[in-house]
């Protein structure tokens, strides 16, 4: 479904990634691991389309068509979504009028038909609900004033609004506690079937223990330098990333 | 004794004086024949303002210099295809019953609707109280503007022919929004008028006006107009007064308003404008809090591009303890357009207890867009609250990839955080189902914005 190949990019002029392989098939659930300065946010950014990332070398194709031409939005209306890691608060702009425009918006590149405010209501009430989120929070403007876990459960009820076909969760655990992780973690989980793969992001195994990954990579340095099953995500629980060179503890 | 010359840029409108004094409405009237030749007379001195004027230093007016306005034509024949069903209003249907159309500074009885107003309102135009009943307006018009010693309020007050008169006696409450319409009808003359308008709202009582501007073409030609406002307000004691301003006049328009408020004590005046029109636009308003207890707001929100010039200019004057003021502005700047703010606080010996706010915000869209933000404060009580503000930036660059990466087009993202910026001021109209006609109005122009992008 995705296909990165030896994937380049600089910030600043500074290389970051440095030659990035990697190849999620329909369903998979991919987790990146890795020590800070990695590239891990690099790698999610260039892949949403952020302006200041330059790729200098590769490719980045989704269903065969090459990313790295199109515009942000275009990523979003062809199926890939990037779960930010600092979602990024909107004054003045409530929280379901960004959703609804976000999603026609998304239909209307496609060519589909626009949900009408009564359709568009029934739909969020509904994945709303799924999530235990309130309805305070969908009047509210977009992230402003939401708590840490509030702003990662927002993350999430976009992505099942917006149905992506790709989605990348850049360390969606992070400053959550035990039980925001767990609904959290629960919301992706309802989102995974056989044609969504995801792509997790990391610093730490905890997040892998309830969002449980196909495959694991490390990212250090700019490349993947080992990829395993799940249970390379516990080894490196066990002996941080020394082994990759990074003198730093995992947890 | 030596004469002097007169200033160039008088001339045209010293001329249009002479051939016109004699068939300016209220002929008869001493009093009114007076404030004439006062007002023509502190017009010679000075001419049309220039930025060596400090009041003046931000918006220059040679490119109105330039131009050879003629005084408005009758305005019956361009106007016979506008019908009174298709003159657009700011209100949706019904909200604003009455209403009064004012072409070219002239008021179109055909296009007016003022059937439906409480008993103890009075709504007509300033031509008309002259002609018929000039008690209306003795010792009322005239009574604030003359204070304000400005040449192009001089103009007004020596070539004034009509405007809008609202009188409401103390304890009447108007439920429903007044609209008043000023038309410009552009043809293929320029054109100059200076309406004249008065509003004395009663001791406790209540009234709503919505102002809206604008401008129609009629013929191919589009020409300038010139509109210079002077609208005298009174507040009574205990009174209500929103006051509401839309102003989306053509690109060949010169809009000059001043507005000049005195309310009275426990007195509340909400006033909101909202500009999108005009080449060069000028809403000066001059408010003065006269007894205790008085609530004053002034706020706008301002869309403007292309090489627009929209000047934002008030002055309170605190002559009174223990009342409030408050000022929001926002505008968002685009292409080669310029902005003016600026916003004085004058704090009178003896205004204690006095509590101002006032914030000037500008979103600047283009790299050629400009503001000129002034704030000042005046302050000679001690015991006083107020604060100012002035910030001015561009679209925030994480919002806009945020929008993006969900699915927004640049355009449409752009035009998202606009609206929220805008928004945010609207939020401060009083008065609900304006506010809600107001937020409607400026997504229409927001929407229109993206599309021609």
């Amino acid at each position: 479904m995705i296909e990165i190949r030896n994937l380049h990019a600089n910030v600043d002029g500074k290389p970051i990634l440095k030659g990035i392989d990697l190849t999620i098939g329909a369903g998979e659930v991919h987790a990146i691991m890795g020590p800070n300065g990695s590239g891990k946010s690099t790698l999610s950014y260039v892949l949403a389309g952020r302006e200041g990332y330059e790729v200098t070398e590769g490719s980045v194709t989704f269903d065969g068509k090459d990313v790295l031409a199109m515009e942000p939005e275009e990523r979003a209306a062809a199926g890939l979504f990037l779960a930010f890691q600092y979602p990024v608060e909107i004054p003045g702009v409530a929280n379901t009028t960004f959703l609804k425009a976000a999603l026609n918006a998304q239909r209307k590149q496609r060519g589909q038909q626009e949900l009408d405010a009564m359709e568009f209501l029934k739909l969020i009430r509904a994945k709303t609900r799924k999530l235990g989120m309130s309805d305070d929070m969908l009047k509210r403007a977009v992230n402003v004033g939401f708590s840490g876990g509030e702003k990662k459960r927002n993350e999430v009820l976009q992505m099942a609004v917006l149905e992506p076909r790709f989605a990348v969760l850049d360390e969606t655990d992070s400053g959550l506690d035990i039980d925001a992780l767990k609904i959290v973690a629960d919301g992706v989980n309802a989102l995974r079937g056989p044609e969504r793969s995801m792509l997790v992001i990391t610093h730490y195994q905890r997040l892998l223990q309830y969002i449980v990954p196909d495959k694991v990579h490390v990212l250090a340095f700019g490349r993947i330098q080992r990829t395993g099953g799940k249970e390379l995500a516990e080894e490196l629980e066990a002996k941080g990333y020394a082994e990759f060179g990074v003198a730093e503890a995992a947890a | 004794m030596t004469a002097v010359p007169n200033l160039p840029s008088a001339e045209p409108y010293l001329r249009q004086w002479t051939e016109r004094r004699a068939g300016l409405p209220g002929g008869g009237l001493a009093w009114l024949a007076h404030q004439r030749e006062t007002g023509i007379e502190r017009f010679r001195a000075k001419g049309v303002p220039t930025p060596r004027t400090e009041a003046w230093k931000y918006t220059n007016l040679r490119a109105l210099e330039r131009i050879a306005f003629q005084p408005p034509a009758a305005n019956e024949a361009a106007l016979a295809f506008v019908s009174p069903s298709a003159l657009p209003s700011v209100l949706p249907d019904g909200a604003a019953a009455v209403r009064l159309v004012f072409v070219d500074g002239r008021l179109h009885a055909g296009l007016s609707r003022t059937e439906g107003l409480p008993a103890g309102v009075r709504l007509l135009g300033l031509a008309d109280a002259l002609a018929r009943e000039p008690g209306l307006v003795e010792g009322r018009l005239g009574r604030i503007a003359s204070d304000l010693v400005e040449p192009l309020v001089g103009l007004n007050s020596a070539l004034a022919e009509d405007g809008l008169v609202l009188l409401v006696d103390d304890g009447v409450a108007v439920a429903a929004p007044i609209e008043v319409v000023h038309l410009s009808a552009t043809g293929d003359r320029a054109v100059a008028y200076h309406p004249r308008s008065l509003i004395a709202v009663g001791k406790g009582a209540l009234v709503t006006l919505v102002e809206h501007h604008l401008g129609i073409a009629v013929g191919p030609a589009a020409g300038a107009t010139f509109a210079n406002h002077v609208t005298e307000i009174e507040v009574g004691a205990g009174a209500t007064f929103h006051h509401y301003k839309v102003q989306r006049e053509g690109q060949g328009a010169f809009h000059v308003a001043r507005t000049l408020v005195r309310i009275a004590a426990d007195g509340h005046y909400d006033n909101f404008a909202l500009t999108s029109g005009a080449r060069i636009s000028r809403n000066e308003i001059h408010a003065r809090l006269d007894g205790t207890g008085v609530m004053c707001r002034l706020n706008g929100a301002y869309l403007i591009g292309g090489n627009q010039h929209a000047d934002t200019t008030t002055f309170i004057d605190h002559a009174s303890p223990e009342c409030g003021s408050r000022e929001v502005y926002k505008g968002a700047i685009d292409g080669d357009a310029r902005a003016v703010f600026q916003g004085k606080i004058l704090v009178r010996r003896g205004a204690q207890k006095t509590d101002g706010y006032q914030i000037n915000n500008a979103l600047l869209l283009s790299d050629a867009a400009e503001i000129d933000s002034k704030p000042e404060l005046e302050i000679y009580a001690d015991d006083v609250k107020c604060s100012h503000g002035a910030t001015v930036g561009e679209l925030d660059a994480a919002q806009l990839f945020y929008l993006r990466a969900r699915g927004l087009p640049l355009e449409q993202a752009r035009a998202l955080l606009i609206g929220a910026f805008l928004h945010e001021a609207v939020d401060e109209v009083q008065h609900e189902a304006v506010r809600d006609a107001f937020h409607a109005m400026l997504d229409g122009w927001l929407a229109a914005r993206e599309a021609s992008a």
